[in-house]
């Protein structure tokens, strides 16, 4: 769908990578470059028709965030670098002056770095307990949720879909039991918001993180998605200009209010105004059709690899849109790079969950991600050269 | 050297690697190389008696390249001592880096010359003789 918009398709190449990061649309492109030559500014500075333009333009971007991921009020909204940056800001922002030592958080093996490796700093750093929720089949249930808390229990982290084996988590039914528990629910929604309609009221989450890249944006630009009352006791991990209100030489200072307070220095302008044209286009399009047109890619991607012998599948029952495998007795590095050969662009490795080959037994896998772009064409093509692939080493070497 | 037999010596290499399998023996030096920009890891023990290396083994999982140029770096490197094993560590960089080199030092390892001038893939080259520039320190 919509391949027209996408100029770097017509260079031919076969994009398989979505889930490392999204193309661009001329739309997005378009903004951004309108930005930097119409209408450049600072925001919240200046009282000249650019910079409030360029105010009105961020602040816009701000409630359709709010919109698509249905949240209560704009100042829930606030932009970050990326996922990792929104990730960390709940680790170190509030959970570090909530959680006391031997309180617990559960987290899963099967979680990208930037959903663990925050907490194992405050592991370290104020003695709380980073646990994980056991995995049945690679996937999270349930049941091993409801019976891996704890009364020390503060907080669940997990991925809405993960990135290595695109599974999607019962994230409504574990917000309802963190809601009955009083236990604080963190989503990373980088692999399902770009994906499907995420509606944060609904799902009971308390802290949503996700990256405008990997839906079409610009590269820089993240979400964190936070109640309200929350937010207001998040401290800021980063101070300085645009979000004080007044500060002395005796000591004292004063901040604003949300959002800006959680924005200090000047922000991604040009990437959160793309991401606006970004959100307007996924919108446009809808969501649930994205998610519809997505699964019957898969399935007949999956269909297809059934196909062939010498091909291993790791994750045929996931409902996100990630296809996990490897070549028979090939490295997935040399996978890559043969199918590089052929402009086939996926991604090989570990994809930053370095503890969940514990549980896969499988260290490096070959990762096809797909979006709204790629089209049945495209599978059969990577069928056509997979199915050829005996000679592989005569392209690697 | 054509690029058919280039090619066969990689793939014999990486199929059959040679002294593949770590010891246990603390007279063994252990080196573990990771290659950053990708995801191949390598673990590489040097024996070393009267300043001469005496056996190397490895392990490891990495690309067909990585493995392959760790095969035939040991092979290379068994015997020698710590100059000759220099001089054919500054020689396979020269080649890889695209300079001036002495072909007669380097043997098979010559293979990996048209390698050296892909930049995504000449890490995967380098990667084993990362552990030989840790060694020549301590020798």
């Amino acid at each position: 769908m919509h391949r027209d918009d996408f100029e770097i398709l017509k260079s031919g190449i076969i994009y398989l990578d979505n889930s490392a990061t999204t193309l661009k649309p001329k739309c997005v492109v378009d903004r951004v470059v309108d930005y930097y030559t119409k209408y450049t500014a600072n925001a919240h500075r200046g009282d000249y028709d650019n910079s409030l333009k360029v105010d009105m333009m961020y602040e816009e971007v701000r409630d359709k965030v709010r919109d698509f991921i249905h949240a209560k009020s704009s100042k829930e909204i606030i932009f970050t670098s990326g996922t990792t940056d929104s990730l960390n800001r709940v680790v170190f922002g509030f959970m570090k002056y909530y959680l006391k030592k031997g309180d617990e958080v559960l987290l899963t093996k099967a979680e990208h770095a930037s959903n663990i490796l925050p907490w194992l700093e405050l592991e370290k750093e104020i003695g709380i307990v980073v646990k994980y929720i056991p995995l049945e089949n690679h996937q999270v249930v349930l049941r091993n949720v409801q019976e891996s808390i704890t009364e020390r229990t503060k907080v669940i982290s997990i991925a809405h879909i993960t990135n290595v084996l695109g599974d999607e988590r019962p994230v409504r039914d574990i917000g309802k039991l963190c809601q009955e528990k009083g236990i604080y629910f963190v989503v990373d929604g980088a692999q399902s918001v770009p994906h499907r309609a995420v509606d944060v009221e609904q799902l009971g989450i308390d802290f949503l993180a996700f990256s405008a890249h990997k839906m079409l944006g610009p590269t820089g630009v993240g979400i964190l998605y936070g109640k309200e009352e929350l937010l207001e006791k998040l401290h800021p991990t980063i101070v300085g200009g645009g979000m004080n209100t007044s500060f002395h030489s005796d000591g004292s200072w004063e901040y604003k209010s949300l959002p800006s307070r959680l924005e200090a220095g000047t922000p991604n302008i040009a990437g959160v105004i793309g991401f606006g044209a970004a959100l307007d286009y996924l919108t446009e399009i809808g969501m649930e059709n994205i998610h519809q047109y997505e699964q019957s890619l898969k399935q007949y991607f999956l269909a297809q690899l059934e196909t062939i012998d010498h091909v291993t599948v790791y994750n045929k029952d996931v409902g996100g849109s990630i296809v996990a495998f490897n070549i028979d007795d090939v490295f997935s590095q040399d996978t890559a790079i043969y199918l590089n050969h052929y402009h086939i662009c996926v991604r090989a490795g570990n994809h930053c969950a370095k503890i969940l080959k514990e549980d896969l037994q499988v260290k490096n896998t070959c990762r096809v991600s797909f979006y709204f772009y790629n089209t049945k064409e495209e599978i059969d093509e990577v069928i056509r050269v997979l199915k050829r692939s005996k000679d592989i080493f005569r392209i690697v070497l | 050297m054509d690029p058919n037999s280039r090619r066969d010596i990689m793939l014999e290499n990486y199929q059959h690697p040679f002294h593949r399998g770590l010891v246990e023996d603390e007279d063994y030096l252990l080196f573990n190389t990771n290659n950053e920009s990708c995801i191949d890891h390598l673990d590489i023990q040097y024996q070393i008696e009267d300043g001469t290396i005496k056996d190397i083994r490895f392990d490891g999982e990495a690309c067909a390249v990585s493995m392959s140029a760790a095969s035939l770096m040991i092979k290379a490197l068994i015997g020698k001592n710590k100059d000759e094993a220099k001089v054919i560590l500054e020689n396979y960089k020269k080649m890889l880096a695209g300079e001036d080199y002495d072909a007669t030092i380097l043997g098979e390892l010559v293979v990996y010359e048209d390698i050296g001038k892909q930049p995504s893939r000449r890490r995967c080259a380098i990667l084993a003789f990362e552990s030989l520039e840790k060694l020549l320190e301590k020798m």
